[in-house]
């Protein structure tokens, strides 16, 4: 948009407002297709901020115990690495602190899906082809999608600046803007990737990992400086969402930090339009090579494998990295001012029963476990995926059994989630330094909730096929549970609907079996329910 | 002679949409079989039943002997499906696949499967969506041609060729039947492709099956248009079982004939003395426009439209 206006402004007007011809049609098209998933992440983002203060007042009810906190959290290293630095001690302040950055990179996630959605994958699947045959301009495809993660984006501002608004409106707005703003980065990020790579899946992967850089970034740069009072360092500054905490809402904010956003905004929708208009529909910068001319793939589980590797190895990389930077993290916690029984609270049951330590890490094991339910659903709904697409059709045309096609990426799945919570363990213990044993315990333990989403996944898609895809659903409740579960002192019986409520906390807590059995046993039904399902119903086509 | 596959009574419902209505089908081994029907007729149902990715609500079914739900792995051993919509892995070239659907099925022949390669003119070294429709067409094609089989399902299998893959799709769809004694179940909208290759064929309409048997047997069951210039005034030509349309200017006669009451027809005219007479056979477009027809049972309407489509 910005970008669109800077980049036709020397061309005659009739040529730029051609390139754009069709564009609100499309933006209505894609509005319409996104008309749930838009507004459930909107109302997610919305959730967890919207949730802090009442929380946050009732843990520190008054403003000596605020600042106490305040203080410790500003004087932590882990702390500030993984929320950033406090700036204030109000209400409104400690809610920016604790839930900015993750307001942010949920905005940015919702932002990318979004432009990717409606760019590469429109070109990947051939529609786009159709639509741009009609009166639709060159650019419109592009600005379309921008202009829909903009509508999300300005949603989740507008909603976030009118709820916390009591806190102080000026607050209110600097944090929704930057928030908002931060899922514009991302979405002309994506707009870039989406150039370069032929695959949508590929080009979420990137965008995320470039997401995933920009956290680490900003977690070690606010790890490392000392906290109130000096300025962020370098690192920080390198990362979007280090510019979203400096933005410093309710705490004399900087508006100036929000031109930073316009400015990255603009270069890279510059940098977008510049490449999309050097190319050709279909194709992209870099395009797939010839493969061989004959292959040496020969089963279903081969196949399910040569289509799983990609992104099994990702999340491996990812959850290796994301380990030790959490491990690093952890050091740290130990210098935490232990004078505050109510911080020493909201940690241990963020995840512990004994030890700060201890604690800190079996919070870092349980986040890792919840996103590797992301992982297991994603996986498990390759099946789905294949299923749809035809893809499933002429295999299973071939000699091969349902149960022995479901049986390839299911290994995957129910394998690579093993494999991808050993490896955070394993980097945890590096980033940590050392006693390996406890932490790949406590990582292994969080499998049989792992398992049991992506049991249940299996359930939706062998009985219900077409309500597959509410598996994310389901994943999702479990990690906003399990997310502002603790902070939100939510009652044991919600609490307990997420699989993750059942384990034991570790390490640091005694090790229980019998929860851990019993998910073990669940999943494992699931599972056989699911595969009954497959065997018995028709394919879908 | 064996069957390869039999279906008869085949129902199947998908909520509340009937889509196979007592079905019947009958394949030999060895033979051709065309499998005919406006869209949304049934085809791609009943070949997912004999294939055993849908299950039948009821009737019965057989492939090779076997039941295409309970038996599947075990007999698509010996069958290789050609979809009308190929679609490939994104990250796959076309080469693998081939080899990797050989490898699922009973095997596939080098020498075949590179000779397929070269007359379908076919690139195996690109990948998934980097290939036409055609030409992912020819990638399941070739997979299905070198595969090591006894039955070949082919679902509009040439859609997207140009005329001379077609050529080449019909010498190996001839070869497999007459020099392998493969049996071929083709779907099929293009007319000369069923007619130079089938042995005989089935039309289904709405579920059912219409008509069936070879083409000269299905001809019979249509109407030939005769022009004649005769000698004398005709005589009783109304009255003949038989006789639609009957148009008489003077000595000119024009009439359509149920194919099977041909005969009575010339006699009459002969009995008048024939000065010219012009037989036109019925065209096989005219056939199959008469049962895809929406009320074609009742005929004259159908074969009315088929003459008017035919005549443009």
């Amino acid at each position: 948009m910005t970008a669109a206006v800077a980049d036709t402004r020397f061309a005659p007007r009739a040529a730029g407002a051609r390139q754009l011809a069709g564009t609100g049609a499309l933006v209505r098209l894609a509005l319409r297709r996104d008309r749930v998933m838009i507004p459930v992440w909107v109302a997610v983002i919305l959730m967890m901020v919207l949730s802090m203060p009442g929380s946050l007042k009732s843990v520190y009810s008054t403003a000596a115990e605020r600042a106490d906190i305040a203080q410790s959290m500003a004087t932590n290293s882990s702390m500030r690495a993984l929320y950033g630095p406090v700036f204030a001690d109000s209400i409104g302040g400690l809610t920016a602190w604790r839930i900015g950055v993750y307001g942010g990179l949920f905005a940015a996630v919702m932002s990318l899906l979004i432009v990717v959605r409606h760019t590469r994958d429109e070109e990947e699947s051939g529609r786009q082809e159709l639509v741009s045959s009609a009166m639709v301009g060159r650019r419109a495809p592009l600005t379309a999608a921008l202009l829909a993660a903009l509508v999300a984006d300005a949603a989740t501002a507008l909603l976030v600046a009118g709820g916390l608004a009591s806190q102080g409106g000026g607050g209110a707005l600097a944090l929704g803007l930057a928030i908002a703003a931060t899922g514009m980065v991302f979405a002309t990020m994506a707009a870039i990737v989406a150039q370069l790579t032929e695959s949508a899946r590929l080009a979420k992967g990137l965008t995320s990992a470039v997401l995933g850089l920009a956290f680490v970034l900003r977690a070690a740069g606010d790890s490392g400086t000392s906290g109130s009072g000096g300025g962020s360092s370098v690192l920080t500054w390198l990362s979007p969402l280090g510019w979203l905490e400096n933005t410093r809402a309710f705490a004399d904010e900087r508006w100036w930090v929000l031109l930073l956003f316009v400015a990255g905004v603009a270069a890279q929708g510059a940098a977008a339009y510049g490449l999309a208009g050097r190319r050709d529909i279909g194709m992209s910068f870099l395009p797939s090579r010839p493969g061989p001319a004959s292959g040496r793939l020969g089963t279903a589980g081969a196949l399910a494998w040569r289509l799983q590797r990609g992104s099994v190895f990702g999340w491996s990389a990812g959850f290796l990295v994301a380990g030790i930077a959490f491990g690093g993290m952890t050091q740290g916690a130990t210098d935490l001012v232990g004078d505050n029984q109510k911080t020493r609270d909201i940690i241990e049951r963020m995840g512990g029963q004994s030890g700060v330590t201890d604690a800190f890490l079996a919070t870092m094991v349980g986040m890792l476990g919840m996103v590797a339910a992301l992982y297991i659903v994603s996986s498990v709904l390759r099946l789905s995926g294949e299923e749809t697409s035809q893809r499933a059709e002429p295999v299973l045309a071939a000699a091969v059994g349902r149960l022995r096609w479901a049986a390839g990426h299911l290994a995957i799945a129910f394998g690579g989630a093993a494999l991808i919570m050993v490896l955070g363990g394993l980097g945890l213990g590096i980033g940590y330094g050392g006693n390996f044993g406890p932490v790949l315990g406590a990582c292994l333990t969080q499998l049989a909730a792992i398992w049991v989403i992506g049991g249940l996944a299996v359930l939706l898609f062998g009985v219900f096929p077409r309500a597959a895809v509410a598996a994310w659903a389901v994943a999702g409740i479990a990690l906003l549970i399990g997310w502002i579960g603790p902070a939100f002192e939510l009652p044991q019986p919600v609490m307990n609907l997420s699989p993750f409520g059942h384990l034991p906390k570790l390490p640091g807590g005694e090790m229980t079996w019998t929860p851990v059995l019993i998910l073990l046993a669940i999943a494992a039904v699931f599972v056989a329910a699911g595969l009954t399902g497959l065997r018995r119903r028709d394919l879908s086509n | 002679m064996t069957k390869a596959m039999t279906v008869s009574e085949l129902h199947k419902s998908f909520g509340r949409t009937r889509a196979l209505d007592g079905l019947d089908l009958d394949v030999e081994a060895g033979e051709v079989h065309g499998f005919l029907g406006p869209n949304g007729a049934g085809k791609s149902t009943t070949i997912r039943v004999l294939l055993g990715l849908l299950r039948a609500d009821s009737g019965a079914v057989q492939l090779l002997g076997g039941d295409p739900w309970a038996d599947a792995v075990a007999l698509h051993r010996k069958v290789a499906y050609v979809p009308g919509d190929v679609t490939l892995w994104r990250n796959l070239s076309g080469g693998e696949v081939i080899d990797l659907y050989g490898r699922l099925r009973g095997g596939l022949d080098k020498a075949r499967r590179a000779d397929l390669i070269e007359r379908f003119e076919l690139d195996p070294t690109k990948k998934g969506r980097a290939y036409s429709k055609g030409n992912r067409q020819k990638v399941a094609l070739v997979a299905a041609f070198a595969s090591d089989v006894d039955v070949l399902i082919l679902d509009e299998p040439t859609s997207g060729l140009d005329p001379l893959m077609e050529e080449v799709f019909q010498e190996y769809v001839k070869e497999a039947a007459r020099e392998r004694g493969r049996t071929v179940l083709l779907s099929s909208h293009i007319l000369s492709e069923v007619e130079s290759l089938c042995d005989r064929i089935s039309i289904i309409r709405k579920g059912r099956t219409v008509e069936t048997g070879s083409l000269s047997e299905l001809r019979h069951l249509t109407r030939t248009s005769v022009t004649a210039e005769l000698a004398s005034a005709p005589n009783g030509l109304a009255q003949l079982p038989g006789v639609h349309d009957l148009d008489i200017q003077g000595l000119r006669v024009k009439l359509q004939v149920d194919s099977d009451k041909l005969d009575a027809v010339l006699r009459s005219l002969t009995g008048s003395g024939v000065r010219s007479l012009a037989s036109t056979p019925p065209t096989l477009e005219e056939l199959f426009l008469r049962h895809y027809q929406d009320d074609g049972a009742g005929g004259t309407e159908g074969a009315r439209a088929a003459e008017g489509a035919v005549s443009r």
